[in-house]
């Protein structure tokens, strides 16, 4: 098994608010493989964005990271020196953000903003970089790459700035790459190609993704394994086949049931009762205990791990092997 | 781009007529114009001359025609108080107003950006909790106080620098006489410009802190951080700029303002400027002073309107783009 | 920790005013609460003044010539009656502090009153009604906007003093000031509310209420109105402090108040001219209790502005 490119152990992470501090993550653990693409799913507010965000080390006060590791080839990188996290942002981590109108600098050609990306990490020289920067809008599918190294931003449609922003993301050549939301600000005919050149561009390159989404018919396309989120937690992590197939969670179950697919065979779309807790509000024991059929006495104390369940692993005490202490 | 320019330029002279009829208005209306020049044993017939002298006889939109025509000429007609051409006196008083009032630009500018930069980037240090106090007295204090109390420190305590005129002046063309080619001019433009200024550095200062605690909180920056950009860059490269772009416009229109507010601080240093002219103006009642002086401050602020938006156009790439496709 | 619903009804209105995050904040800055406790004890002081002072300056026959320039009572040369001495015309200068910060404040609170309904007037009709009212209304706003509100202040100052006699000049000054200030102030809240108003204008419940036949002020007022009011209330609280400053520069400049009833401004201004001499009080007192109010206002807005504001949450 060769060394994953990132592993998170047990990150913690709460909010030190005015009115109480706010678990937002609570003992999350996974790795990523080089090459891999692990999709993040979850509602809003399950922690996907706040996970993304922690490992780049880009958290925002008044968060904070309460325990626990994130490793970058084995050596830490959530309690080293600013400086050094930022050389490894962009040259060994990538990130693309939801909204691509936002995410560029208006006043700055794209240009200018990719060759200062490689210039900032690579040792090369400025013609070099700009050629390195043709050459990725090439990559990335903009036509007349020459011209319009120097346009601005707003002379290009959306989904030609999501392409610019990947371009972005991966012109200092990461290892991974943490893709928040990349395609829900665009429309629906420009998401699928631009997910199909993220596939693209990081398999050319063995680039491991961290895909965030809610949209599982992106993870069903794309990721090859798939960690689903709920109130701070990982629920249910392994191969996307299994998961989206045969998902062991309850509401894994559910948030598989309640995609529409084409292929009939069911009436009526899965609905879960009820909504996901706020954060100042989790139940104790399972967060998912007030809307889980299955539910019964010791989900309601305490919390369950993760646990392996055929090639995946299940936060539920129903595959739990201490059934002796599942009272009825 | 030239249709945009002629729609503002028919903008600008649409304003400028506006303030052209209320200054006509004042002119003609208030106080009687005739009444000003002849005195009260003057017989009829000579009255009657003076009317028709000044066209009072005709209708009232051939007169204002008759006012802008000269207006357009240079032509503000007589000061009641000093019988002497209204332009003569403004020309010869304004080289003192249009150097205070750039040098405390000047000053607003250099201190207020810098300082603006600080306070936003070193949020909750004591350095910019200082300025930020500085800043919150800036504002509270009238002009006129901030000069009287430079005033008391600088001139009747430590006696550095003198409280009123000039000093020593140079003339350097046929119209223009300049205090800065000397060491006395040069101090006593200090205290003014301070003061002048004072209040446009504070809301400079305020602002560029504003513009830029907004910009380091957009996609942009984050981006630009999750590319492991340097933070020298971030800040001055790239948050700087975006912060800098609607600050010159609001700068620039304050620019029209601080001739106007000349006024208060020419009069607590006893400056020879236009501003104190205008006082006198209002206080005795000397129409066509205020006329005139009203519509020179419109034809300043349009002017600097119009340069201000050129200039937007220039730096803003969005802007240009917008205009072009209009 | 949870609450049920039912203790969360309990809670009562004034419990809940406590905990909010505005007197939150309000308690948290001691330099806020000490501006507000300036800013009450000040305007206290004015509203009373005339029982609180020993004597009143603006009435002729308390004030005596003899009396002029007599230094405060703790230095040499000073009178037990006068406890911060007197200015040049013999009036007890605290008395005179009392009544003029009285004025000032009058006339700053009812100026920005004025300023306020005429802008949030116009505003909303420009607005509301948009079209031809609305082109009118702006256009007189922009050139309105190209004179400092000191300029406009001073032109209607000169134009009525050129249409009246000096007699029934000094009679409505007052009148005259409040209403330059409303005038030279009101472009701002009628630009705000009529860009609120065009927002909501588009609104559903706007367009509801229309269909149901509501006649058009009712609208306005009823329905639009409140949803415009935040941004108002962010200029007021800029605006009564200018207010205050612009009357005090009026007077300064010799053209606010007559100097029979001097307010701040007219104070410092007959003190400046005995800075050099040595006679310091007279333009001291009063500029520290311009200067001090001022700031307290203005800290307050400042808090207020912070507080209010969602984007700093």
């Amino acid at each position: 098994m060769t060394q994953p490119v990132l592993s998170v152990r047990d990150l913690s992470v709460a909010f030190f608010t005015r009115r109480g501090v706010l678990k937002a993550l609570d003992r999350v653990s996974f790795d990523i493989a080089p090459g891999e693409v692990l999709g993040v799913v979850g509602e809003s507010g399950a922690g996907k964005s706040l996970t993304g965000q922690s490992v780049i080390g880009l958290l925002e006060p008044p968060g904070r990271i309460t325990g626990g590791e994130v490793l970058l080839h084995g050596k830490r990188i959530d309690n080293i020196a600013p400086d050094d996290m930022r050389k490894i942002r962009g040259r060994k981590i990538g990130m693309v953000f939801q909204d691509p109108l936002t995410s560029l600098n208006p006043l700055y050609k794209i240009g200018d903003q990719i060759t200062e990306t490689i210039l900032t990490h690579l040792p090369v020289s400025a013609a070099e970089a700009r050629q390195r920067a043709i050459a990725l809008l090439t990559e990335v599918g903009i036509p007349a790459p020459e011209r319009r190294i120097d346009s601005y931003p707003h002379e290009f449609s959306g989904g030609m700035r999501q392409r610019v922003v990947l371009a972005l993301a991966l012109c200092a050549e990461p290892e991974l790459v943490i893709a928040d939301e990349p395609t829900t600000a665009l429309d629906v005919s420009v998401q699928a190609q631009i997910i199909a050149l993220l596939k693209k561009l990081c398999r050319e390159r063995g680039t491991a993704v961290m895909l965030v989404t809610h949209d599982m018919g992106v993870i069903a396309e794309t990721a090859d394994r798939v960690a689903v989120m709920y109130a701070g937690r990982i629920v249910e992590i392994g191969p996307v086949r299994e998961v989206v197939q045969n998902s062991k969670h309850p509401y894994a179950q559910g948030l598989m049931g309640a995609i529409p697919t084409l292929e009939g065979g069911r009436d009526k779309l899965v609905q879960i009762e009820g909504a996901m807790p706020q954060l100042k509000n989790i139940p104790a024991g399972c967060a998912f205990n007030p809307r889980c059929p299955h539910a019964f006495a010791r989900c309601f104390v305490e919390k369950p791990d993760l646990v392996p369940v055929d090639h995946s692993r299940v936060a539920c005490f129903l595959f739990d092997e201490n059934k002796a202490e599942n009272a009825a | 781009m030239l249709a945009f320019i002629l729609r503002r330029l028919a903008q600008s002279v649409a304003v400028l007529l506006s303030v052209a009829i209320i200054a006509f208005a004042m002119f003609r209306f208030v106080g009687d114009p005739v009444n000003q020049i002849v005195s009260l044993d003057t017989p009829a017939e000579q009255v009657e001359q003076v009317r028709k002298d000044l066209g009072l006889d005709k209708p009232v939109y051939i007169q204002f025609v008759r006012y802008i025509g000269n207006a357009l000429k240079g032509d503000f007609g007589q000061s009641y108080q000093f019988r002497q051409p209204v332009t003569k006196l403004l020309a010869e008083r304004a080289p003192a107003t249009l150097e205070l009032a750039f040098m405390s630009a000047l000053f607003s500018l250099l201190v207020g950006i810098p300082m603006g930069v600080y306070t936003a980037l070193y949020r909750d240090g004591f350095g910019a909790r200082l300025f930020q106090a500085v800043s919150l007295i800036g504002v509270s204090l009238p002009t006129f106080l901030i000069g009287i109390l430079l005033i008391y420190l600088f001139s009747v305590h430590l006696g550095w620098l003198p409280s009123f005129g000039r000093g020593q002046v140079v003339k350097i063309t046929e119209n223009w006489t300049t205090g800065l080619l000397t060491i006395s001019g040069i101090k006593a433009l200090i205290l003014p410009a301070i003061t002048l200024g004072l209040f446009q550095m504070t809301l400079i200062m305020r602002l560029v802190r504003a513009e830029m605690l907004e910009v380091m909180r957009t996609d942009y920056i984050k981006f630009a951080r999750a590319r492991g950009l340097k933070t020298r860059a971030i800040n001055f490269g790239h948050a700087l700029k975006n912060t800098l772009v609607p600050v010159i416009t609001i700068a620039g229109l304050q620019l029209g303002s601080i001739i106007a507010f000349a006024i208060i601080t020419e009069t607590v240093f006893q400056w020879p400027g236009m501003g104190v002219l205008f006082l006198k103006a209002v206080q005795n009642v000397d129409i066509p002073i205020m006329a005139a002086y009203l519509m020179m401050i419109a034809a300043l602020f349009v002017l600097i309107n119009l340069f201000v938006d050129l200039l937007y156009a220039a730096v803003d790439p969005r802007l240009r783009a917008t205009i072009r496709e209009s | 920790m949870t609450e049920t619903t039912a203790q969360r009804k309990e809670t009562s209105m004034l419990a809940r005013a406590f905990d909010s995050d505005l007197w939150h904040s309000f308690k948290s800055s001691p330099i806020t609460m000490l501006a507000a406790f300036i800013v009450l004890v000040m305007t206290l002081a004015a509203l009373f003044a005339p029982w609180i002072a020993p004597m009143n300056p603006f009435d002729p026959a308390q004030v005596y010539l003899m009396n002029a320039n007599i230094p405060p009572r703790w230095l040499n040369g000073g009178d037990p009656q006068f406890l911060l001495g007197t200015d040049d015309q013999g009036r007890d200068l605290y008395s005179a502090i009392l009544y003029g910060l009285r004025v000032s404040i009058f006339i700053g609170l009812i100026g920005v009153a004025i300023a306020c309904t005429l802008g949030v007037t116009l505003g909303l009709v420009a607005g509301y009604i948009g079209g031809r009212v609305d082109s009118l209304i702006m256009r007189i706003a922009d050139v309105q906007l190209t004179f400092p509100a000191i300029l406009i202040a001073l032109l209607i100052d000169g134009i009525v003093r050129g249409l009246l006699k000096s007699a029934a000049r000094e009679d409505i000054a007052f009148g005259v000031l409040v209403v330059s200030i409303g005038l030279a102030f009101w472009v701002q809240y009628a630009r705000t509310v009529r860009g609120s108003t065009l927002v909501e204008k588009g609104r559903d419940y706007i367009q509801a209420a229309r269909l149901v036949g509501l006649p058009a002020p009712l609208i306005m007022i009823r329905h639009v109105l409140p949803n415009v009011i935040g941004p108002v209330l962010v200029i007021l609280t800029i605006n009564v402090g200018l207010a205050i400053i612009t009357e005090a520069t009026l007077s300064f400049l010799g053209v606010g108040l007559p100097p029979t009833q001097p307010s701040l401004g007219t104070l410092i201004s007959i003190g400046n001219r005995y800075l050099f001499s040595g006679d310091w009080w007279i333009v001291t007192f009063p500029g520290i209790t311009l200067a001090l109010f001022v700031l307290s206002i203005n800290l307050l807005g400042d808090w207020l502005r912070d507080a209010l504001n969602p984007k700093l949450q």
